[in-house]
């Protein structure tokens, strides 16, 4: 394919490799991009996509191989100069500064001292005739997720480059959202532009890209046409093996089993100017179901965590019901005592802390409700029976690790999501609420924690899961609700629901809102 | 050509351990240029200064009253440094434990009993727990940065205890100098073994002050709670540990054991209350404890390093007529080379410029490659 192309490519990587210690991140990556293609660049978290990327995009210099822009050798050393060849990139998390404009933010950026109503003009003009409208002149901290890359890909294409770099686009957007985002994507390759995407969805990328280059521990296992490829064939390819489905027995009699998680009228005031209020949230989740929340980031879904989790407290007792009992009133550790277990969205430094080793954060969640195993008189800790119990949960959720006991920070994302995940299931809680439970989680560890949710709700548990992954939602939930705005939607059952109405409702149309219609404003 | 500070994956154990030696070393190197601008043979000094001081049995119970109230007040320090809160006014709550545990000997100087003594330690532990607590109320409540207030209080404790040594507790018979009376032996300090030194139990206290607080830190639930919310709150919150109720608890605590140092010099080595009762104990606590690694064991140690150059101070001041400030330039130049060298366990030296990293360059990355 190179061969024939070979006048065509914009970009040649031969043999490119990074070594962090004694891991190779990128081991001899080859990758080659045409001139006016969308070439996926697939793998699994950990696989050795971001480095390479950072490496394409100066922010990291490679220990070996070989860059060839339009076919001559480059050096890219800093971002600055990835740019100046032409490269452009729209990271995964936004780098914007949520109290200036758009327009502030795009200036900040260009570095080249033009006057700022030419730039918001200039910015305005572009993200029309991309089909990304934009108002340069609106406030970030008001902007949707949406609308904030919009800014972003405005920014990078305001530099006019020959590659833009995708970083995982469509994670934040609604399925209507992507599919705009798409039609750009397709327009910029009509005028030649050539297009790097990232992601693991092998839908999107079956729909749209050209070719795929496929990562696996640093290595390139293949490059493919992603459209002879089945959804099955590129996840064997990224994963190695065949993951296991997720198998979700209809549940039956769920109407006569009793709520063990009710929510009643939960409002709560906006705590920071750019955090969303809860408006009179209703919600019941009964044993033995999973109910989804579906929703695009920053929709109320973080305050949302925090007031269920008592890690804010209500003013009214009866908001949170836990096991038929008000809970609103207590902190975490009541909630924990009452029969709920909690797993945030953030791994380090909310669900885990960093720098301590596992056994020390099973403590950090269980030090209360396990008091008598992994507490002594005198207030000293069973340090014996906390490193078994750590142990017990490693090898039941199969989690990898370097040493007998690392450090927090020392694991993946995945492994110490289903340490953190199996902290909680070890325990067996009567409700259980998951803030994006496989966020950044490679394939098969996600599957391995889904199946347990629906494992841990199949015997008698309520489980709520809050996710922006709708493939996850309608793969382990019993109904999914969706959170906008700070309210939230009446759940679907989910023989009722699809992609397109639950996206419409993360859009924000209005429909199912029931009861609380009228106070839409 | 650049130097370039490169991140560690993970904190270097050896570094951890070896960064007190190397500060130490570097020390003894910017000391030596010092004394040879200053027109003295270094080792001549440094015989004065680290080796004649601790040659003779008295002179190791001297270091050792030196050493007690380091030891104690850094170790109290070290917990409030774990839980990421920065109490400077050590020096402050010392001298009101000082103050408060005088009350008795003072106030009732005929009365003696057995449990004068002990009422005395209690007192100051006290005094100085209460003199902690007020910046922790004011950063509880106010969100007061506690660096600023536990430090103006400070100079509040020296100017209390000033007046009240020259006013209301001045010593009737004392020629109108400003000191309190002597205290009885009820409220004396006793001396360990009075036979070849002053060494008092000061110093026992320092110890099992030490190892109690290696115990809370790393044993206990409490401990635990401290240093989750120190190195990450959210994940503390998250435990549902409340940030408020240990901020008064790592204040409190050292403000108790900085306040039992206090009362330990002032029964113990001092016998009475003067305008000055610390030679800036509350402040070079700070390096011991950093110099400990903030653990309590570490800070033993380290806290006979720093009493040793106070008494090579003063052996310097009648043996090579120079300053006693050159031992304070000495404790500082220790704090900073510590600071410096904590570098090294996060980060590696690297020469830029010169293609791969010249291991000959930086002992840093030599010796990390032999870890």
């Amino acid at each position: 394919m190179s061969e024939k192309l070979a006048t065509g490519n914009l970009l040649e990587v031969r043999g490119l490799t990074k070594i962090f210690g004694t891991l190779k991140a990128c081991d001899a990556i080859d990758l080659i991009v045409a001139k006016g293609e969308i070439h996926a660049l697939l793998g699994e978290n950990g696989a050795g996509k971001s480095t390479l990327v950072k490496m394409l995009f100066g922010s990291l210099e490679p220990h070996s191989g070989e860059i060839r822009w339009d076919g001559k050798p480059v050096r890219i050393t800093s971002p600055g100069a990835a740019k100046k060849l032409g490269i452009g990139m729209v990271f995964q998390h936004f780098s914007l500064f949520e109290a200036l404009t758009a327009a502030e933010n795009i200036a900040l950026s260009l570095d080249d001292g033009s006057p700022i109503n030419q730039i918001a003009a200039k910015a305005r003009a572009l993200s029309y005739s991309y089909g990304l409208p934009l108002d340069p002149d609106s406030l970030v901290g008001d902007l949707s997720v949406g609308e904030r890359q919009r800014i972003e890909i405005i920014r990078c294409l305001l530099q006019t480059p020959q590659l833009i770099i995708l970083d995982e686009p469509t994670s934040v957007l609604t399925p209507q959202e992507a599919d705009k985002l798409f039609e750009t994507l397709e327009r910029l390759r009509a005028e030649g532009k050539s297009i790097l995407y990232i992601s693991h969805r092998l839908e999107e990328v079956k729909r749209m890209c050209d070719r795929a280059t496929v990562l696996r521990h640093g290595k390139v296992v293949g490059h493919c046409n992603p459209r002879e490829e089945t959804a099955a064939s590129l996840a064997r390819m990224m994963v190695g093996n065949e993951v296991k489905a997720v198998v979700r027995a209809p549940v039956e009699g769920i109407d006569k089993a009793a709520a063990l998680l009710e929510i009643r009228n939960l409002s709560r005031k906006p705590a920071t100017p750019f955090s969303i209020p809860l408006r009179d949230i209703s919600l019941s989740v009964r044993a033995g179901e999973v109910i989804g929340i579906a929703g695009v980031a920053g929709n109320g879904q973080g305050e949302f965590f925090e007031a269920v989790s008592g890690e804010v407290r209500q003013d009214t007792a009866g908001a949170v019901r836990i096991r038929g009992k008000d809970a609103g009133a207590l902190g975490i550790t009541g909630r924990r005592l009452a029969g709920a277990a909690f797993v945030p969205e953030e791994r380090l430094g909310h669900g885990a802390a960093p720098r301590m080793k596992l056994s020390e954060n099973l403590l950090l969640s269980r030090h209360a409700t396990d008091k008598k195993a992994f507490v002594g008189g005198g207030g000293m800790v069973k340090a014996g029976a906390v490193y078994s119990a750590a142990q017990r949960i490693i090898e039941v959720m199969d989690v990898r690790k370097s040493a007998p006991d690392p450090e927090a920070a020392a694991l993946s994302g995945g492994n110490l999501q289903k340490f953190i995940v199996g902290r909680e299931l070890d325990r067996k809680p009567s409700v259980m609420v998951v803030n994006q439970p496989t966020w950044g989680v490679d394939a098969g560890a996600a599957a391995h924690i889904r199946q347990a949710l629906i494992e841990l709700a199949r015997s008698g548990s309520a489980v709520l899961v809050i996710s922006q992954d709708l493939d996850e939602l309608f793969e382990i939930s019993d109904a999914i609700a969706v959170m906008h705005n700070g309210e939230l939607s009446h759940p679907m059952p989910i023989a009722e629901a699809t992609f397109e109405k639950i996206g419409l409702l993360m859009g924000g149309a209005e429909s199912g809102h029931g009861g609380q219609a009228a106070e839409v404003a | 050509m650049r130097l370039e500070l490169v991140k560690r994956p993970q904190r270097s154990a050896l570094f951890s351990a070896l960064s007190p030696f190397i500060a130490f070393v570097l020390t003894m190197i910017a000391g030596g240029i010092m004394f040879a601008l200053l027109g003295i043979n270094p080792f001549t000094a440094f015989n004065t200064y680290f080796v004649s001081p601790i040659s003779e049995v008295w002179q190791l119970h001297e270091l050792t009253i030196k050493a007690a109230p380091l030891i104690l007040i850094a170790v109290g320090l070290a917990v409030c440094y774990r839980a990421n809160i920065w109490n400077i006014g050590a020096e402050g709550q010392f001298i009101l434990g000082g103050i408060a545990g005088s009350i008795i000997p003072v106030m009732f100087p005929t009365f003696e009993s057995p449990i004068v003594l002990p009422l005395c330690l209690l007192l100051g532990m006290v005094g100085g727990a209460l003199y902690a607590a007020i910046p922790a109320l004011l950063k509880t409540r106010f969100n007061t940065n506690e660096i600023l207030t536990s430090l103006m209080l400070v100079y509040v404790a020296q100017l209390f205890l000033d007046w009240m040594v020259r006013g209301p507790w001045r010593d009737p018979q004392g020629h109108g100098f400003p000191q309190t009376v002597l205290f009885n032996n009820s409220a004396t300090l006793p001396e360990l073994f009075p036979d070849s030194g002053r060494a008092n139990w000061g110093f026992v206290f320092a110890l099992v002050a030490a190892v109690a607080v290696w115990l809370l830190m790393s044993k206990m639930l409490k401990g635990f709670e401290v240093r989750v919310l120190g190195s990450s709150p959210r994940a503390g919150r998250f435990a549902g540990f409340s940030f408020n109720r240990m901020v008064f608890f790592a204040f409190m605590l050292s403000g108790a054991l900085a306040g039992l140092a206090g009362i330990s010099e002032v029964t113990g080595a001092i016998n009475q209350l003067q305008p000055t009762i610390s030679p800036g104990y509350g402040f070079t606590a700070i390096i011991v404890a950093f110099l400990g690694r903030l653990n309590p064991l570490g800070i033993v140690a380290a806290g006979l390093v720093l009493a040793l150059t106070y008494l090579g101070g003063e052996a310097a001041q009648t043996a090579l007529g120079i300053s006693d400030k050159v031992a304070r330039v000495f404790q500082g130049m220790l704090l900073f080379f510590v600071l410096g060298c904590d570098t090294l366990i996060h980060y590696r030296i690297r020469l830029v410029g010169l293609g791969a990293p010249k291991p000959d360059a930086v002992p840093a990355p030599k010796l990390e490659e032999a870890h």
